[in-house]
Order: structure tokens, then sequence, then C-alpha cells
């Protein structure tokens, strides 16, 4: 178990090095001069100031250093938790701006993903040789699916929001309230979270019942399978037992989709101007405010890290093969 | 499509197709999954070939009827706020999509095979070195890296749109070979090859690789609905190509310009609705295509 939790930790922290080294190269060795493009973008005429602020800018950077030094220089305010200012909302720290926002993007996606995935994996296990409930169930999730996570927001909002007025269209709350701690609050809160939620639950649905019932329709044609049921087993007992079996490749499924599910909570929350990382990201890229759009790239990588690392230790806790050092989990 | 399947069995015969093609064909031409799903992406890739040449304006984003029109008999899918045609965008979209899936789709399905192969094959230091490269990119969220990539990148255009894409989502696929090829590997054909003093590439070529095919070519098409449901999710971002049109960045200016809160369903419908359909008819396919191969899954 160590051995396995040890090889995942350094996997993790090669990521996270891969990612950092990402964001720290991009800028600097794509084709076009974001200096410039800053510079440009302030919209100053007289050439004493473009010097000025192109100064302050390379200053910034660090682009009058060596390479590595600006490279060692990059980690060394990242590890303090600098991840330089916002140019969008000026003098705030770019840290403070995404954890602002991060609360709504994981209230949105934590019940979302857990609760999608649950549903999903019951239904396609109901699902799995019992035709009526089959021939629902599949064409549903391959629908649900190949949705587009902002266009099934869309319609949704348009059919709920819009059109039969149930739910609030956007934002995180609405504009003539303040956010305090009160049910009046909470109440409108609840409100603005369900459309984003929905779509986000729906969207995932679809791929947890069919993984589900292509694993269990596996588990039982397994030999255990007919052994069991030639003995006469009844056959709740010999689902409970492909359950249990078909449920770890969902687990390991379930830390695979982390990045489409990221992606997916990003769009449906500039559909809904929620106002988490999404809606940040979407303001970052139109005021080309790039260290805004940096700083999102990180938290996400982190936040995905620190997932992939929770889903390592349910697997550790629900597959005991993991425990004893046997084969299984060796992702 | 299947109104003729008795013969298009017969005819596919002779010409050099040895007894396990033509029983593909005989499944193939009988499964209604496969046959759904193809006939629905063929009818959109014509519509995306043949649509736009029949339009009377070559650019879709010019200003050519009434604003903010429903559909009617002139503009089928109306027009938008600004009297963009919503046909001529989605005609033309549908093409950037398809697109974007061909090139990333195959440039994820080229480095899967040349990684998966590889770490099979060989096994060792070489297994253990691709492994943990393919564990890093699978781990890394890929619509957070292609977002930065794209934000730097000052002229965007479709195919390096999809380049981006194929460089970032291969790591599954890759995976997947890596698994069935250590299984192949060891088999009796694979041992006789070696013998006979074939190098790698050519055993891997030669003898691994046709093994799998009908797997690599379901492992393509799951890549390449992959790729569409990205570069959708980029372009409705605002990431999308600089110039021209495509499905998502439909969506984006349907969304930015508030065709929901002014009630333009023809807007947003439309190319949310061929994206679905396109990757869903994919994935029944798909379905189908494993009834087809995989003997075990046909009588449901």
């Amino acid at each position: 178990m160590r051995r396995y939790f040890a090889r995942k930790l350094l996997i993790y922290a090669l990521t996270f090095v891969v990612a950092v080294t990402v964001n720290w190269m991009i800028p600097r060795f794509m084709p076009g001069d974001p200096v410039a493009a800053m510079v440009a973008r302030a919209r100053v005429s007289q050439p004493e100031a473009v010097e000025a602020m192109r100064a302050y800018y390379n200053d910034l950077f660090g682009f009058d250093e060596p390479v590595w030094q600006q490279y060692l220089h990059f980690w060394g305010a990242l590890l303090q938790g600098d991840f330089g200012l916002s140019i969008w909302v000026f003098p705030k720290p770019v840290a403070d701006v995404l954890l602002d926002a991060l609360p709504y993007t994981l209230g949105l996606m934590i019940p979302s993903v857990l609760l999608s995935w649950f549903v999903g994996n019951w239904a396609g296990a109901l699902a799995a040789r019992r035709k009526v409930l089959d021939n629902t169930v599949l064409p549903a999730g391959y629908l649900l699916t190949a949705m587009p996570y902002m266009w099934i927001a869309v319609i949704l909002a348009w059919a709920l929001g819009s059109k039969a007025g149930w739910f609030p269209l956007s934002g995180g709350y609405s504009l003539d309230i303040q956010p305090t701690w009160s049910t009046a609050f909470a109440v409108d809160l609840l409100q603005h979270w369900v459309l984003p939620f929905l779509s986000l639950f729906l969207v995932a649905l679809g791929g947890w019942a069919i993984g589900m019932r292509n694993m269990i329709i596996y588990e039982l044609e397994s030999d255990y399978s007919s052994y069991l049921s030639a003995l006469g087993a009844p056959q709740r007992l010999i689902r409970r037992y492909a359950f249990r079996n078909a449920v770890l490749p969902q687990i390991t499924g379930l830390a695979l989709q982390l990045g489409v599910l990221v992606a997916g909570a990003l769009v449906t929350e500039i559909v809904f101007a929620y106002p988490g990382l999404g809606s940040l990201i979407l303001a970052a890229i139109q005021n080309q405010d790039f260290f805004l759009l940096q700083g999102a790239f990180l938290f996400i990588v982190i936040g995905v890290l620190i997932a992939n690392f929770l889903i390592d230790i349910v697997y550790v806790v629900v597959d005991p093969r993991t425990r004893t050092g046997m084969a299984g989990g060796q992702s | 499509m299947s109104t003729v399947p008795e013969p298009a069995a017969e005819t596919a015969a002779p010409t050099a197709a040895a007894r396990p093609g033509r029983e593909t064909l005989h499944y193939a031409v009988r499964n209604p999954k496969l046959i759904i799903g193809f006939t629905v992406v063929v009818l959109l890739l014509l519509t995306g070939i043949i649509g736009p040449p029949l339009l009377d304006n070559a650019d879709p984003n010019e200003y050519v009827g009434p604003q903010a029109a429903p559909p009617d008999g002139t503009y089928w899918m109306g027009t938008t706020t600004f009297g963009q045609d919503v046909y001529a965008q989605f005609v033309h979209g549908l093409r950037a999509t398809f697109l974007v899936g061909v090139v990333g789709g195959a440039i994820a399905a080229v480095i899967a095979m040349l990684v998966g192969f590889l770490a099979g094959y060989r096994g060792g230091a070489v297994d253990e070195i691709l492994n943990m490269l393919t564990n890093v990119v699978l781990v890394l969220p890929a619509l957070a890296v292609l977002l930065i990539i794209n934000a730097y990148l000052g002229v965007r255009s479709v195919p390096v749109q999809g380049l981006f894409i194929g460089l970032t989502s291969w790591p599954w696929a890759a995976r997947a070979i890596r698994a069935q090829t250590f299984s192949l590997r060891t088999r009796e054909f694979v041992d006789l090859a070696r013998l006979s003093g074939s190098g790698t590439w050519r055993i891997v070529f030669r003898e691994i690789a046709p093994n799998m095919s009908s797997y690599l070519f379901m492992m393509f098409i799951l890549l390449f609905g992959g790729s569409v449901l990205i570069a959708s999710s980029l372009d409705f971002i605002g990431l999308g190509p600089t110039e021209g049109v495509s499905l998502g960045m439909m969506l984006q200016s349907a969304q930015q310009w508030s065709a929901l809160q002014l009630g333009m369903w023809w807007w947003f419908v439309p190319p949310g609705a061929g994206i679905t359909a396109i990757v869903g008819a994919l994935y029944v396919a798909n379905v189908g295509l494993d009834e087809v191969f995989n003997p075990k899954l046909r009588e449901a």
C-alpha cells in the first residue's frame, strides 16, 4: 500500500511541476509579445510613457534576467502564494480574486459530480439485463453524454428559466440582496444554484449509467456469477457481488473524468454567469488578464490533483487487494 | 440504407475479401445501431460538404437578412440579431466541427499508438518512462491547458486547435493500447516473428496492430467525438478560431448577444443539436461496431 501511494504522489508531484513549467513557458516562448500587447491595450500615446510601461512589465516578469533565474523566481513567488496582480480588477492579488470565486465552483461541482455518479451507477446497475429499462436508459444515456455541457445548460435555462419562469437565469444571487448569513439569502442562493447544478448533473449522469450497465453485464457473464447461479444463489445476491466488482472501474473512471467535469463546470458557469472560476476565466480572456488566467489554470490543476488523491484513498478503502499489495488498482 | 442487405454482402465477397471480412460486413449491414449512427453522421457530413457551395454568400458571417427573424422559407433556421443567416453559419460550422474532430482524433490516435505500442511491446524501462508520461498528461486537465495555450496564440485556426487538442487528449487511448499490446506480445506468432528477425516496428505493425485493428478504429471514433466536444467548449469560452465560424462559436455568439433572454431559440438550438447529433451518432455507431466485431455481444 505504501508503494501504491508513493507512486501516486510521485505522479502528482511530477504533474504539478509540468503544469507550473507549462504555465511559465507559454507566455515566454509563444510567438508574439505579451508585453507589447499589454502596453498596446493601455492605449498610451506618449513614447516616454510607453517606454516606462515596457520597462515596468519587463521588470515585473523579470525578462531582463537569465532564463533559469526567471524560472526559479517564478517558483519562489508561487510557493509564497503570490500569483501576481489581476489586471481586470487591478490592484487585487490574483490569489484573492480566485479564492472569492472558488466556493461557487466547488459548491456546484462537488454535489453534481457525486450525485450524478451515485445515481448514474444505480440506474445503470438496474438497467443491465432488464429489457424494458435497458431500452430506455441506454438511449437516454447516449443522448446525455453526447450533449455539450453549455448546450444543455442553455436549453434548461430557456425551458425552465425563460419559458416557465421557475428559476432565475443568471448570477449567483439576486442583485437586490446583500450576501449575508440569512435565510432569505440562502433561499436566493439555492434558487440560482438549481439550474447550473441540474445541467452538470444530467450530462454526467448518462456516462456513468452506460459505464455501469456495461460493467454489470460483463460481471454477470464471468465465471463466479455462473458458479453462483449454478449453486442456486438468488439473483439478488449475484447482482450484489457483480455490483461490488463493477464499481471499481467506475471509481477509476471518476478520476479519469475529472478534467472533463471541470471543463463542463466552467462552461456551465459561463452560461449562467455564475460567479465561479468559469466566469472569471471568461473575464480574464476578454480583458487579456493573463495573470488571472494563469492563476486559474494552477488552481484547477491543484484542485484536480487533490481530487485524484482523494479518489486514490477511496479506492484503497473499497478494494482490499490494494491494501495487501496484491494486483488491482495499479493504474 | 438497409433495403438491400443481402446483395451488399454478396458483392463485397469477390474483391479479395477473405471470410472474416465478409462475415464482418454481413453483421454490419444487419446492425441497426451501426446503420442509424452511420447514417446520421454521413448525412451531417454531406450537409457540411454540399451545403456551403449552394449558398448565395460565401461568407456565413455576412449580414444578409432581416434582423432576429424566426425560421421561414428563405432563412431555414432564422437569422441572428445582426441579420446573419443561421443556416449558412450552421453548414459552415459543421465543416469546422468535422475538421477539428478528424485532426484532433487523428493526432491523438497516432500519439496513442506510438506510445501504447512501444510501452506495451518493449516493456521494462521504456514502459516505465512512457507510463509515467502518460499518467502525467492524463492527470493534467486538458481544457485548462488548452485555455492557456490558445489564450496566448495570436491567430487561431481550426487545424491548430485540432493539433493542440490531439496533443492533450491521447493518454487514455495510449493506456488501452498498451494493455492490449501487453497481452498480445507473448503469443506464438509474435515470438515467431521475433525469431525470424523482424524489428520492433515491423512486428508491431505487421503482427500486433492488425490483431487489434477493430479496437483501434473504435478508439479513433471516441477520440474524434472527444475532440469535437472539447473544441466546442473552447469555442464557447471565446478561444475559437479567429476567422470563420464553428458550431461552438455560434453558441458563443448566441450567449454573448443574449439570444436566451430574447427568446431567439433558433439561434442556440441548431448548433448544439448538431454537435449532439454528431457525437451521439458516433457513440451509437461505436456500440454497433463493437457488436459487429465482438461475437459475444451480438445476441442481446
